[in-house]
């Protein structure tokens, strides 16, 4: 997976070092009882204020908690694999899509926006990803994906690494990038911890849902981490949900049942483990283990969520193999959530895939056989897939997805050009959005939250100054919660200096 | 065999000083001036030629589509005519088509030179990208003049195959990796697929040196406690490795001319002595302005010129130095932050660099990024429109074909669509700067060798044979 090192540009993870500390947990998971853009206007350093930018469009006013904006008249989108509506309206009230579409009625009193000319779609979510955890990838210091000296791994929590600062925020929201599900990746176990889902909001409230799901390598990455074999892997994962169920026992806590439709049906499922009743003592004092673990006790302890189906259980697999292998979990341990990772194979066995009604999160342009597990790599996977009834979203693993999710809307682009081509298989305008929209935000449970122009979600929305999946099209205007987002970042603060080249009056360095 | 050499040296040189914009006045070599008076032996400086052999083609003519001539020219319901692998027309719909011409309907579509990729490492990083595949630096020593990219390609990547079908890349310069300071001879290839590295050389096209500056040398080499391990270390390696060339040089320029005792030989110092003569042509991978500000004034020092940087992530802070010292500039459309030499990326830099009046070109460096340079290209060109540079498409076509074939010393046969030059020319199934749009065919020298609605005209590399998804749409 990933390449030797070329000593080319240095691309894809890098070589993290710091520690996280497996224990120390902070309390970042959003009040859903408050108005998220309430919540989000209090924090913003923008206060809600006018942006002073000069953009056609601009809103009068960013609209705060309780106001109604209504975006008119440009070509509206929804993300839900429907195709584009010309003159579409979207109705926004208190951060959240009241209605979307053709004939909606513009509320007394709104703000309207008019977007003639203009495009209106949900904000993109970076399908898989590691924005936020990086600055540079290859300053170590600087790049909190893995943590190659870390005595943790299943235990570790990507939360409190999430820098809303961090360059890549900035520029990909630029790029209409509002939401982004966040992992760790591993570095000496299969289990690289667990990853969060956040907005890209020029805030310091980036985390939506802390501990979203556990993140697992199940391929060749794995097998490296396992100590060398697939077999060696498929033991170590065993034991480790073998440690969580022991303790567990220990613990009290509600097992979950016996299923995942149970496990959905647990109002607790959600929950973050520390909120669990019960589920403290498993990091208590009395809490018994057997002499011959491997996993230290906080590891174990987050797998219980897992095992027990409170939490998604994502799974890297490429080979066609492996990924019936990672379906085949299922029986073993009923309430296990998955959702596949990468499978670059996986049209190979859609109709499995399919059957099993796991969703997937898959590279949407490798077609290179890259490595053993990708042989079959072609860009009509995912609309192969699709086409077999897999539930699939365009994400970026191992693949500039620390500082480039905005390539998302490019690679979405691809695949309807793919569906071009005779002989090959791609997505139609709708369903390739959808793909960088709805579909991963139900991939990972939260469909109902954000992803989509349907009502009731959050107001993530993008005015776009032309069809948001060309290459030529940039976003114009980005709310997220509902309220407007600054655009300007180091790069366009960069371009701007040097405009003009050589020198003026002055030295570059004093224009800004 | 001497003589034969002797001949191609000279089209080499010929083709080194046509490189029009990214070149200046040189001194002639020694080997293509007069004869000596008493030959003496000297070695061949093209000791693996290429075998390369057009394909057969027919006479075709493609009609109705809009073509890009590459050097900025655009012509609506345009007709393109390839003979005997040559285009041997470009002209708007009343240009006469011959008789027994295969005739192509491009309405509604593009007809544009091939994609050329100044900057990849196909064969030398191929797919699978497994250790026993890891051939593209020889990290043993920060100089390492005396590799040759093409000892190490693999013409069975299956890489080739996708930028062909997917990017419409018909010419390609192969480079060895940055870890040393001097990489290494790169090589400039047709991307026709063939059994032997030299089926697929680039007829009389000029050899590379790729140099490297920044942090690559400075890493692989300072973590090992040896030198270079500082910037300052780089160019201190450089300009004694330099000296050295110089001082090879003289020694064999006095042999050639005077006869005598033969100079001692080294490899390395061949490839150098071939830059100082300027038949090779310098490839030098370099991000920050400063640094590219620094390597300009040392090629002065040492009187050689650099053809390109590459990966010139700064190119836009410096635009004017480049076009004052006639040095071309390729670059991606918006990889940043991947390392700190990166961090100052911006979408615009291609744009700005045109715009100052430099030779901008867009570059790979990447197995899949090689199959989407035209898609890279329009995001470049429309993050300049944003900000006020309006470049008509037709003229950012330059980027993709012809600057490169400058800055690769191949101008003169390829790179955009005059009589008389290589037919290498792709069709679009529609605006090539739109994401929806994919080559629908290819022709290299005139032969046609993909054809997306052809899989008989769809290449499979011996490596992806019998394995799952042979042969499929990529």
């Amino acid at each position: 997976m990933k390449r030797l090192t070329k000593i080319l540009p240095w691309k894809g993870r890098g070589t993290a070092r710091s520690a996280v500390e497996g224990c120390q947990r902070q309390r970042i998971a959003p009040n859903y009882d408050t108005p998220p853009s309430a919540l989000r206007a209090a924090t913003s350093p923008l206060g809600g204020g006018l942006l002073g930018i000069a953009l056609a469009l601009a809103l009068s006013a960013a609209p705060a908690a309780a106001q109604t904006v209504a975006i008119t008249a440009g070509t509206v989108a929804l993300g839900d694999g429907s195709e584009p509506i010309p003159g579409g309206t979207v109705v926004i009230r208190d951060g959240r899509i009241v209605a979307a579409g053709r004939g909606v009625a513009v509320p007394a009193g709104a703000q309207v926006v008019d977007a003639t000319g203009k495009w209106v779609t949900p904000g993109i979510v970076a399908g898989f990803s590691r924005i936020g955890l990086v600055e540079v990838d290859a300053v170590d210091a600087t790049n909190d994906v893995e943590a190659g000296n870390s005595p943790f791994s299943a235990a570790i929590d990507v939360a409190p690494a999430v820098n809303p600062r961090a360059s890549a925020i900035a520029i990909n929201r630029a790029g209409g990038v509002t939401r982004a599900i966040v992992a760790p990746a591993t570095a000496r176990s299969i289990f690289a911890g667990q990853g969060a889902v956040i907005d890209l909001g020029a805030d310091m409230n980036a985390v939506m849902r802390a501990r979203a799901f556990q993140f697992v390598e199940f391929g060749e990455q794995g097998t490296r981490e396992a100590g060398g074999s697939r077999a060696a892997m498929h033991v170590l994962f065993r034991n480790a949900l073998r440690e969580a169920r022991d303790l567990s026992r220990y613990s009290g806590i509600p097992s979950g049942g016996g299923g995942a439709r149970q496990a959905r049906a647990n109002d607790q499922r959600d929950l973050p483990l520390e909120e669990v009743p019960g589920a403290n003592s498993l990091l208590g004092p009395n809490v018994n283990r057997p002499d011959d673990v491997l996993l230290t006790r906080f590891d174990a302890a987050a797998l219980v969520p897992v095992l027990q189906g409170r939490q998604l259980l994502l799974v890297h697999v490429e080979r066609a193999a492996d990924i019936l292998q990672a379906l085949s979990l299922k029986k073993e341990f009923p309430a296990l959530r998955l959702v596949l990772v990468g499978v670059a194979e996986g049209w190979t066995v859609a109709k499995e895939i399919a059957a099993s009604g796991v969703p997937v999160i898959a590279s949407a342009l490798t077609d290179l056989p890259n490595t053993f597990e990708q042989l079959a790599s072609t860009q009509s996977n995912i609309g192969r897939m699709r086409a077999a009834g897999v539930k699939v979203a365009i994400g970026m693993i191992d693949d500039e997805e620390a500082r480039q999710v905005r390539l998302s809307r490019q690679y979405a682009g691809n695949l309807v050009a793919v569906a071009r081509l005779p002989g090959a298989t791609g997505l139609t305008w709708g369903q390739a959005l959808e793909a960088i929209t709805s579909a991963p935000a139900e991939a990972i449970g939260m469909g109902e939250q954000f992803g989509s122009l349907k009502p009731g979600r959050r107001a993530d929305v993008v005015v776009w100054d032309g069809d948001p999946l060309e290459n030529a099209t940039a976003a114009e205007i980005v709310l997220i919660d509902g309220v407007q987002q600054p655009l300007s970042n180091r790069q366009t603060k960069l371009r701007d200096r040097y405009r003009t080249p050589g020198e003026g009056q002055l030295p570059k360095a004093y224009q800004r | 065999m001497a003589s034969n050499s002797r001949k191609s040296l000279a089209a080499l040189a010929l083709a080194a000083l046509a490189i029009a914009g990214c070149t200046r006045d040189k001194p002639q070599t020694a080997s293509a001036e007069a004869p000596p008076r008493t030959p003496p032996k000297t070695y061949s400086h093209d000791p693996y030629p290429s075998t390369y052999r057009a394909y057969p083609g027919v006479l075709t003519a493609i009609t109705g589509g809009t073509v890009y001539d590459g050097e900025g020219g655009r012509i609506e319901r345009g007709t393109v005519i390839l003979a005997d692998g040559k285009v041997q027309a470009v002209g708007g719909p009343d240009t006469p088509i011959p008789d027994g011409a295969t005739r192509i309907d491009a309405s509604g579509k593009w007809v544009t030179p091939g994609v050329i990729d100044i900057h990849s490492h196909l064969g030398d990083y191929p797919s699978p990208g497994v250790e026993a595949h890891s051939d593209g630096n020889e990290a043993t020593g920060p100089v390492h003049p005396d590799v040759w990219a093409e000892h190490s390609v693999w013409p069975q990547d299956p890489g080739f195959t996708r930028a062909l079908a997917n990017g419409g890349v018909t010419t390609l310069e192969i480079l060895p990796g940055s870890a040393n300071l001097f990489g290494g001879r790169s090589v400039v290839l047709k991307n026709v697929p063939a059994r032997t590295v030299q089926q697929m050389k680039f007829p009389g096209a000029p050899y590379g040196l790729k140099m490297a500056c920044g942090e690559n040398p400075k890493r692989v080499y300072g973590s090992r406690n040896q030198s270079p391990a500082t910037r300052m270390g780089n160019i201190a390696v450089d300009r004694a490795t330099w000296a050295r060339a110089a001082e090879y040089k003289r020694r064999w320029d006095k042999y050639e001319r005077d006869g005598g005792d033969m100079p001692s030989r080294d490899i390395g110092l061949d490839t150098l002595r071939g830059v100082l003569a300027g038949e090779i042509l310098v490839q030098n991978h370099c991000y920050r302005a400063d640094e590219m500000a620094i390597v300009m004034d040392m090629a002065k020092e040492f009187g050689y010129h650099v053809a390109a940087f590459h990966h010139a992530v700064e190119a836009y802070k410096i635009a004017d130095l480049l076009k004052a010292n006639g040095v071309c500039a390729a670059m991606w459309a918006d990889w940043w932050g991947f390392k700190m030499e990166a961090y100052d990326g911006v979408t615009e830099n291609i744009p700005l660099v045109h715009n100052a009046g430099a030779c901008a070109i867009v570059h790979s460096d990447d197995p899949n990024g090689i199959q989407r340079l035209y898609q890279e290209a329009a995001k470049a060109l429309a993050a300049g429109r944003r900000i006020g540079i309006n470049i008509p498409d037709e003229v950012a076509w330059e980027w993709l074909s012809y600057n490169p074939a400058k800055a690769l010393g191949i101008a003169e046969r390829t790179g955009s669509l005059k009589p008389g030059k290589m037919a290498d020319v792709v069709m679009w199934n529609g605006n090539p700067f739109s994401v929806y749009t994919r080559p629908e065919r290819v022709w290299i020298d005139g032969a046609l060798l993909y054809d997306s609605n052809d899989p008989s005209r769809r290449p499979v590399t011996d490596f992806e044979l019998g394995q799952p998804g042979e042969g499929d749409v990529k």
